[in-house]
Order: structure tokens, then C-alpha cells, then sequence
């Protein structure tokens, strides 16, 4: 359910890590490996400030496409990672692409649960729900036509030691925000953030009424389990009527324990309705870096605005914006020529630079403004085929548990008829 | 002191009822025969019960009377507020002068006619009445709910009498159903005094103890206290279940316009989260439909049957006081020397009283049961009937919304059906 687009631009492509040049279908790195989180273990160990602490690993086994597709199965290269080693990939990858959706994590701790469920992250349906969670991650990250490519991706999944080390190595957490510019593309960003503002409302209403939903529905399966009860004991006591109540009081025990398959069914779909929740706080990310770099252009125009107005006086001796050394210039007497020459160099060095930078940042901005476009594009795709899908899924789960109403109270009218 | 409980104006009647050789045969019950031989006495007693003639019983299924209660209408006076229902009789029995009449009855007439019902005949079950006072969370006492419940279970009471077999004959009844003013009738005969008196005898017996209790009355005893308790069960776990409906019906109106809002939001995404709003709008209706069912068809009958096993309870302490009251004067008689002759009647007469007590009870007592077993049966039939009925509505509403998507009911991904 991975959606791969081939609609990929020039400037996307890089040299895969195998030495293959890209073409412009896109290979990413879903093509070339099996990747599956395969199972969770608990670990304890001493953390940071040498506490004991119990904790979570996954495994993550990897295995060649090309062995698959000639039939062979080798056997996979695996290794442990646990939660917050799949944060800073995420960070990294935020950090890095900042114009791309970054598609989100599983959530850290059990939220929006009725309460029946588990709020604790040791939950054994907890952590396997997280496990399909972060096998999802990988699987959107590793196909995504940019984030396939990244280096540091690969490491994780192949390099158990020291890619902790790899990861800071690269700088990421000092890097500079792109910077974006033009108008259109304002608009654009605007709707986008309005867009992700809406989608993150919208399904944490829907998730927090499908839970208290739930939580009800729960009540009316379970209360019936109390029928089962007395039927059975009610049924101790008549004779014509014994048998008919006491199997009538079965199918209501079962109808009664019905509801747990049920409901941890429908986990399944609030699940894929969080991952979008969590998506629209990427989007939102996207959207809140371009306001913070626009920002940013325009200090730097400024700056260099102010550079050459200062240009023109040191020029022309003509003072129009104040500035204490224009003061002390008038009260202690003005610098001797030498060092105004001195001055005039620098400032006609700085803003030369400034010109460069300004105009490097706007390039990159535009071309940044393009692919989170792109990739804002691919997301809407993705997120309308997989939401489309989770509510046909869900329609199914309503029919199943339908069909399993009508056959306890056929049976339990069946049993009535007998008495 | 006459220790029956006859009215004087019955006895009377008797007389009326000798010469009319439809009225000999009035018992559809062929279990007659299971009560062991009637001891010939001259006593008017015991012809109240014994067939005269052998006359050809009517087919079980003929009914001869068709009573509706229907009409509520407020009366006001200065001293109080009262509902007036108007009772209309279809009946082809010949001691009635017409066959149809109509007149208007408060719930104390009701009242009168029953407790006139049991005073004449305290070893028969006569159907309960609905409550007197309002049940606990009603503020209003005259609202539309509580007036169309008591007056289906009133409409309930005058059929049951209508139906049995012996209490259908009574004078009381026909007064009830005929005079257009019931005011003058209610003021014959002993009435309270007598209830009050035979209350003290009652106690003044069971003070005593009962010697020795026929052991099939035992049995009926233990099967009175037991019912009495798993009746009360089902009823009280029925209006839970009503309860956890209501509060889930409350959250499933909230969880169907999330999708709505979403929808709004979307574009191609809008048509399945409109459809799924749909469906969960009108599985709310299914839900109200259900909910209804249980309070207007179960809920009535299970508490018609918690209050039938009160009555139950009344009539077993009723004959066991028959039975003190006859053992305390037989004590008597054995020991006092004097007045033996007189004594000797007196609980000849009271030994008598047992054993048509004890017939008649037997008599009505699987006349009863097979009543409680056709309407509880039929009471949870309907249920089950509705509950399938309910989740088949739900499933045709999902399998809709998956076509109308033009996707099949199975499922794309699912198991279940073909991929």
C-alpha cells in the first residue's frame, strides 16, 4: 500500500549507494531490500544517569530483492533498535529534508484510549500495535523517491554499532533552515498549514468519539454476559423450560466475549487514522520552517540593505540613518582617509558576500518551494488512497461484526423456540 | 365466626348461576382430574368449583370476551387530579344482558375489583395490577409514558381475568365491566373490615406455625421464592442493558458528524467519509428501534411476571393460613370437653376449606405455569427476533456503503473474500 510515483524531477536524482545510477522511475531502497520489523523483546539496562530502567528493542531484518526474486530465501541480517533510535532518524530526516512530509512514528505512549484498553506502554497489544507501527515507518521512508537515498537511513538499517555516532557526526541538529521566497508560494504554504491545522482537528475528534464509541459498546456486549448467568441459574429451577434458557445463556457468554476480537479489530483502523494525525503535524512542520525562513530572507535583505546605505554614506559623507559612529565622527572629528578607505574595502567585501548569499538563499528557496510542492502532491495521493482504504476496512469490520450479531441471536432464538 | 371468605351477595347469586347450564362448565383445564377427589358436600362451597354436569368444554382457543382499555382522559375535581380509562366489552357470554359495553374506570376501581378478586377466591393467582405509585425517577406523575404503560398493563389484567377459567365467572367482574357508575357496588360487601380481620388471623397463626405443609406445596414454595429472585435478576439486567443502549446510542450521534466535518475538508476523500457518516446515522436509527422494542415488549413482560411472583408469595401465605386456622381449631376441639358438637362443624367446615384451598390452588398453579411459559417465551422470541432483525438492517446499510463505493462486500484485503 505503498504508493511509489514515478513522477520524479531532474534534480531528484543521486547516485544509489550501490554505485547504480537513478533513473527517473525512481529505484528506492524498498526495490532493492526486504525490510520487516520482525519482533519486540523487553531489555533493562542503565541508562544515562545510571538508573535501571526497562525498555523496548525491535528487530529489524533486512534481506537482498534480487536473492528473493531468483527464488532463493537467505537468511535475513538483523539487528535491534529501540524507540528513541527511530526518533533521531526521524529528527535527522526532518532536519535534512525539510520540504518533504516526513512520514510520522507511532505514538510514543497509548493515547486516546477508552478505558478499557491498556494505557501502558509495556501493553503486550501496545507494543505490537507500535511494532506494525514502526515497520510502517520504515516501509513509507524507505520508498518515499527522496528519503530512500539517505545514507544515514541505510546505516540503520545495516549497521547496529556506533550509528548513533554517524548520525551527529553529520551536523544535522546545527544545520541552517531553507529559506523560501514568492508570493505564490506564500499562498500555497498558507493553505497547506491551514490544510494541517483542519486534518489534525478533524481526526483527533474522530479518534476521541470512535473511543468513547468503544467504550460503550463494550458496556452493552458485557452486560449481556450477565444473562448468561442467570439464565443458567434460572434454568436450574424449570423444568420445560431448563434446557431452552440454559443454551440461550451459552450464547449469550459468547456474544458478551464477542466484543474483545471485535474492538482490538478496530484498533487497527484508529491506528491508520493516527498515523494521519501524526502526518499533519509533519505538514504543519513544513509549513512553519518556510514562515521561519522567509523570516529569514528578509533579515538577511535587510542586513545587506543597510550594508550598502552605509556604503553610500562612508561615499558620499552624506549621513541619512543614524548610527553612533556617524555621532562620534561629528563630536570627536571624522576618521582620517586611510581608515575610511579601510572601511569603505570591508564593507564593499561584505557586501558582495551578502549579494551572493542572498541570492544562493533565494535559489535554493524556490527549488525548495518546488519539492515540498512535489511532495505535498505525492502525500495528498498517498493519503487519500490509504484513508479510502482504511474506511473500506472498516465497513468490513462492521459487516463481520454484524453477521456474528445475527448468528448468536438466531441461536438464542433458536433456543427460545425449543422451551 | 365463619372462616370463609364468601360475600354474602355472591352466595346469592350462586342461586342465579344453578338454573343457567351454560355457566356449569367453566374450566378449560383438564388438569380438574389432577386434583383427587372432591369430597361430596352440601356445602355452597365447594359448588362453586365442582362440575355438576358433564358439558362439552369449549375449544381452549375460543375466547368469549374482547376487552380494550384505552382513552386515558384527566379528570379534575377540587380534591384531587385522576386519569379516567374507558374499558369497551365484546362478550358472547349469556349472562351478560348485552353483548357490548363500554364504560369509564380510574386505576382505584381497579384496584377494588382485584382485591374483591382475591378475597373471594384466596387460593387463585390473580393477575397483578401495575404499580400504584410512580416508579422512582418520574417527576411527573401523569406523563404520557407512565399513563400508556399503566394502561397496556391494565388492558393486560382485565384479558388475563377474562381468560381464566374460574375467576371470569366472578360478579365482581361483570359489575366491573358493566355498571356505569361502580361507586354504589364498591360499597357492598365486608370489605376492608373483613381484610383487616383475617390479616390478624393470619398473623395470630403464623405466630403458631404451621404444622406440617403438604410436601407438594412445599416444593411450589421453594419454586415461588426462586422464581421470585431470577425474575428480578432478568428484569433488573434487562434495564441495564436499556441503560448501557441509551448511553452508547448518545455517543454514536456524536461519532457520525466527525466524518461529516472531515468530509468537508476533503475532496476525493469527502464520498467515503460522507457514506461512513451515513451509515453510522442510520445504524443510530436501528439502534432507537432496538432499544424501543426491549422497553415496550421484554421490559413489561418480565415486570408483569416480578410482580405476578408477589402475588405468587400472597397466595402460598394465604393457604397456609387456611391450613393454621383449621389446625388451631382442631387443637381445640381435641382438647376442650365442651361444646364438641359445635366445634366438631365449625372445623369440619375449616378441613373442607383446605382442601378446596389446596385444589384450587393446584389447579391454577400449572395453569399459571403454562401461562408464564407461553409469555416469556414469547416475550424473548420477539427479542431475539429483533435483535437479528436489528443487526441485518446495520449489515445491509455497510454492504451499501462498500457498493456504492463499487468495491465488494467481502472486502478487497480482507481474508475472507476474494482478493
Amino acid at each position: 500500500r505503498m504508493a511509489e510515483d514515478g513522477k520524479e524531477d531532474n534534480f531528484l536524482m543521486k547516485p544509489c549507494l550501490c554505485g547504480i545510477k537513478m533513473v527517473e522511475e525512481g529505484c528506492t531502497l524498498l526495490r532493492r531490500m526486504e525490510i520487516c520489523v520482525a519482533e519486540a523483546e523487553k531489555r533493562s539496562g542503565k541508562n544515562a544517569v545510571n538508573m535501571q530502567e526497562t525498555f523496548t528493542v525491535y528487530l529489524i531484518e533486512t534481506r537482498p530483492m534480487d536473492a528473493l526474486n531468483e527464488g532463493r530465501n537467505p537468511a535475513p541480517d538483523s539487528l535491534w533498535r529501540r524507540y528513541s533510535e527511530f526518533e533521531l532518524l526521524r529528527n535527522y530526516l526532518i532536519v535534512t529534508y525539510p520540504y518533504i512530509v516526513v512520514p510520522p512514528l507511532p505514538e510514543k505512549r497509548a493515547e486516546f484510549v477508552w478505558h478499557k484498553l491498556s494505557a501502558d506502554n509495556m501493553d503486550p497489544d501496545f507494543v505490537e500495535r507500535r511494532r506494525v507501527g514502526l515497520e510502517n515507518f520504515l516501509l513509507r521512508v524507505a520508498s518515499h523517491p527522496v528519503l530512500s537515498n539517505d545514507k544515514i537511513l541505510y546505516h540503520f538499517l545495516t549497521e547496529e554499532h556506533g550509528w548513533k555516532e554517524v548520525v551527529y557526526e553529520t551536523g544535522f541538529q546545527a544545520k541552517v533552515l531553507q529559506i523560501f521566497t514568492s508570493a505564490k508560494e506564500v499562498i500555497r504554504f498558507m493553505e497547506m498549514k491551514h490544510y494541517s491545522d483542519e486534518l489534525q482537528s478533524h481526526t483527533s475528534q474522530l479518534l476521541r468519539a470512535r473511543a468513547r464509541v468503544a467504550d460503550r459498546l463494550y458496556g452493552v456486549y458485557k452486560v449481556h454476559g450477565n444473562y448468561g448467568r442467570v439464565f443458567s441459574e434460572w434454568s436450574a429451577i424449570e423444568k420445560e423450560m431448563g434446557d431452552g434458557l440454559q443454551s440461550a445463556g451459552h450464547h449469550m457468554d459468547a456474544y458478551a466475549a464477542s466484543i474483545d476480537d471485535i474492538l482490538e479489530e478496530e484498533e487497527h483502523y484508529a491506528d491508520q487514522l493516527k498515523e494521519y494525525l501524526f502526518y499533519a503535524e509533519a505538514l504543519r512542520a513544513v509549513c512553519r520552517k518556510h514562515e521561519l525562513t522567509q523570516f529569514e530572507l528578509e533579515m538577511a535583505s535587510q542586513d545587506l540593505i543597510s550594508k550598502k546605505q552605509q556604503r553610500e554614506e562612508l561615499a558620499t559623507g552624506i549621513v541619512r540613518t543614524f548610527s553612533f559612529k556617524g555621532m562620534t565622527n561629528k563630536l570627536f572629528g571624522q576618521e582620517a582617509p586611510e581608515q575610511r578607505e579601510a572601511r569603505l574595502k570591508l564593507l564593499e567585501e561584505l557586501i558582495a558576500e551578502g549579494e551572493d548569499t542572498v541570492k544562493e538563499k533565494t535559489v535554493e528557496c524556490e527549488e525548495h518551494v518546488e519539492r515540498a510542492w512535489v511532495d505535498m502532491q505525492r502525500f495528498k495521493e498517498q493519503k487519500d488512497k490509504d484513508l479510502r482504504e482504511a474506511l473500506i476496512n472498516y465497513a468490513v469490520m462492521q459487516i463481520s461484526m454484524c453477521k456474528k450479531g445475527i448468528q448468536v441471536w438466531g441461536n438464542a432464538k433458536e433456543c427460545f423456540l425449543k422451551m | 365466626m365463619s372462616g370463609h371468605a364468601v360475600p354474602v351477595d355472591f352466595s346469592g347469586h350462586m342461586l342465579d348461576l344453578d338454573e343457567d347450564e351454560d355457566l356449569e362448565v367453566f374450566s378449560k383445564n383438564t388438569s380438574l382430574a389432577d386434583g383427587g377427589p372432591m369430597p361430596n358436600s352440601p356445602s355452597s362451597l365447594v359448588n362453586q368449583y365442582r362440575l355438576e354436569e358433564e358439558e362439552e368444554q369449549p375449544g381452549a382457543d375460543a375466547k368469549d370476551f374482547f376487552i380494550t382499555v384505552d382513552n386515558p382522559e384527566s379528570h379534575v375535581t377540587a380534591i384531587e387530579t385522576f386519569i379516567m380509562y374507558r374499558v369497551v366489552t365484546k362478550t358472547t357470554r349469556s349472562e351478560f344482558d348485552s353483548s357490548e359495553y363500554e364504560v369509564r374506570r380510574r386505576y382505584q376501581d381497579f384496584l377494588w375489583l382485584r382485591g374483591r378478586l382475591e378475597e373471594s377466591h384466596p387460593t387463585l393467582i390473580v393477575h397483578p395490577l401495575p404499580e400504584k405509585f410512580v416508579m422512582k425517577g418520574m417527576v411527573e406523575r401523569f406523563n404520557d409514558g407512565f399513563i400508556e404503560t399503566r394502561r397496556k398493563a391494565l388492558h393486560r389484567f382485565l384479558n388475563k381475568i377474562s381468560e381464566h377459567p374460574v375467576l371470569s365467572y366472578s360478579q365482581h367482574f361483570k359489575v366491573f365491566l358493566t355498571a356505569q357508575e361502580l361507586t354504589s357496588h364498591r360499597k357492598q360487601g365486608p370489605g376492608f373490615l373483613s381484610r383487616m380481620g383475617e390479616t390478624v388471623r393470619a398473623v395470630a397463626n403464623s405466630v403458631r406455625g404451621l404444622r406440617s405443609r403438604p410436601e407438594e406445596f412445599s416444593v411450589m414454595q421453594e419454586y415461588v421464592d426462586h422464581f421470585s429472585t431470577k425474575i428480578c435478576s432478568v428484569d433488573k439486567v434487562t434495564q441495564r442493558i436499556i441503560k448501557e443502549q441509551r448511553e452508547y446510542l448518545d455517543e454514536l450521534r456524536q461519532y457520525g458528524p466527525t466524518y461529516t466535518q472531515w468530509a468537508e475538508l476533503e475532496e476525493d476523500l469527502a464520498e467515503p467519509l460522507k457514506g461512513v457518516a451515513d451509515c453510522v446515522e442510520r445504524c443510530s436509527q436501528e439502534t432507537e428501534e432496538q432499544i424501543q422494542q426491549l422497553s415496550e415488549v421484554l421490559v413489561p413482560a418480565l415486570h408483569e411476571y416480578v410482580l405476578c411472583a408477589e402475588t405468587l408469595k400472597a397466595v402460598m401465605r394465604r393457604r397456609d393460613n387456611i391450613q393454621a386456622e383449621f389446625e388451631a381449631k382442631n387443637e381445640a376441639l381435641a382438647s376442650r370437653k365442651a361444646d364438641q358438637d359445635a366445634l366438631q362443624e365449625e372445623v369440619d367446615g375449616l378441613a373442607e376449606r383446605v382442601e378446596v384451598a389446596n385444589t384450587t390452588l393446584k389447579e391454577d398453579w400449572s395453569r399459571w405455569q403454562k401461562a408464564m411459559r407461553t409469555d416469556l417465551r414469547s416475550a424473548l422470541i420477539s427479542t431475539t427476533e429483533k435483535n437479528v432483525d436489528y443487526y441485518e438492517k446495520c449489515l445491509a446499510v455497510w454492504e451499501s456503503f462498500l457498493l456504492s463505493l463499487r468495491v465488494e462486500p467481502s472486502g478487497q484485503e480482507n481474508g475472507d473474500g476474494a482478493s
